[in-house]
């Protein structure tokens, strides 16, 4: 059985193929540091981040989001077996960066309101539908080998 | 967690421009929170819950309608929203963590409308203001 139902691929590859991604990555991290600000103690070293203006024009930020949604592309191409495509990124976050998997379903959700904000009406409800499953399938995904 | 100054005036001011569609965003939330979190359902199984059902658009409008009475009152959401908290608690009993579901429809609804004026400050705002409105809707729950 499929994570997604074929309808339900179909409308996450046809929004994400008119995504950018490497600012849509900018976007979504910097906003999730703004809107909830005790996020940023994962990103001490990143310098500025005194107001949502200096967060989301911050650089590191930006090249961050860039490599952050990076990697959740990488792993919708293999959307059927998301547990396998993060094992690896699920124990760096454990062991090595110590981050708490709620972090992750915030993330998407800040993902799914940027992808709202882009896409307007285009981003209608079961667009939105499909990409929850995707955004709380990564997140869970993320989380499993968390010990 | 409240609101500082700037939070409330971009609520006010973006409220204007919600309130002229106001029953439609309502209705959309709805709509989204059915969509993506189909255990929300079960607390209407005495209604049409198809997208442009009259009962979708009435209380869409409902939802609407008391969120304009708590960004009016918008100091003092606890008392403006005081009949609607008892009426959570005591007869309609929603789980608390259905309250973040429908928060978080009502930003993407709002975010597909206002893209514009859906700034990384307003996101925010929103955010914390319809924390507030969840907040205030369960604090009698016990």
């Amino acid at each position: 059985m499929s994570f997604l139902s074929a309808e339900e691929k179909g409308l996450v590859n046809g929004l994400w193929g008119k995504v950018n991604v490497d600012e849509v990555g900018g976007e979504a991290l910097g906003r999730l540091l703004v809107v909830y600000p005790w996020t940023q103690r994962f990103f001490q070293s990143f310098g500025d981040l005194s107001s949502a203006d200096a967060i989301m024009s911050n650089s590191k930020v930006k090249a961050h989001g860039k490599k952050v949604l990076n990697s959740f592309s990488d792993g919708l191409k293999n959307i059927d077996d998301l547990k396998g495509a993060f094992a690896k990124l699920s124990e760096l976050h454990c062991d090595k960066l110590h981050v708490d998997p709620e972090n992750f379903r915030l993330l998407g959700n800040v993902l799914v309101c940027v992808l709202a904000h882009h896409f307007g009406h285009e981003f209608n409800p079961q667009v939105q539908a499909a990409f929850q499953k995707v955004v709380a399938g990564v997140a869970s995904a993320l989380a499993h080998r968390y010990h | 967690m409240s609101l500082t100054k700037a939070e409330k005036a971009i609520i006010l001011s973006m409220w204007g421009k919600i309130s002229t569609q106001a029953d439609a965003i309502g209705t959309q939330a709805l709509e989204r929170l059915f969509a993506s979190y189909p255990q929300t359902k079960t607390y209407f199984p005495h209604f049409d819950l198809r997208p442009g059902s009259a009962h979708l658009r009435t209380h869409g409008a409902k939802v609407a309608a008391a969120l304009g009475d708590a960004v009016r009152s918008i100091d003092n959401i606890a008392g403006a929203l005081s009949k609607l908290s008892e009426m959570h608690a005591y007869v309609l009993r929603v789980d608390p963590v259905n309250f973040k579901l429908l928060s978080h429809c009502l930003l993407v609804t709002v975010a597909s409308h206002f893209p514009a004026d859906f700034t990384a400050d307003a996101h925010t705002a929103w955010d914390k203001f319809l924390s507030i409105v969840s907040c205030v809707l369960t604090e009698k729950y016990r």
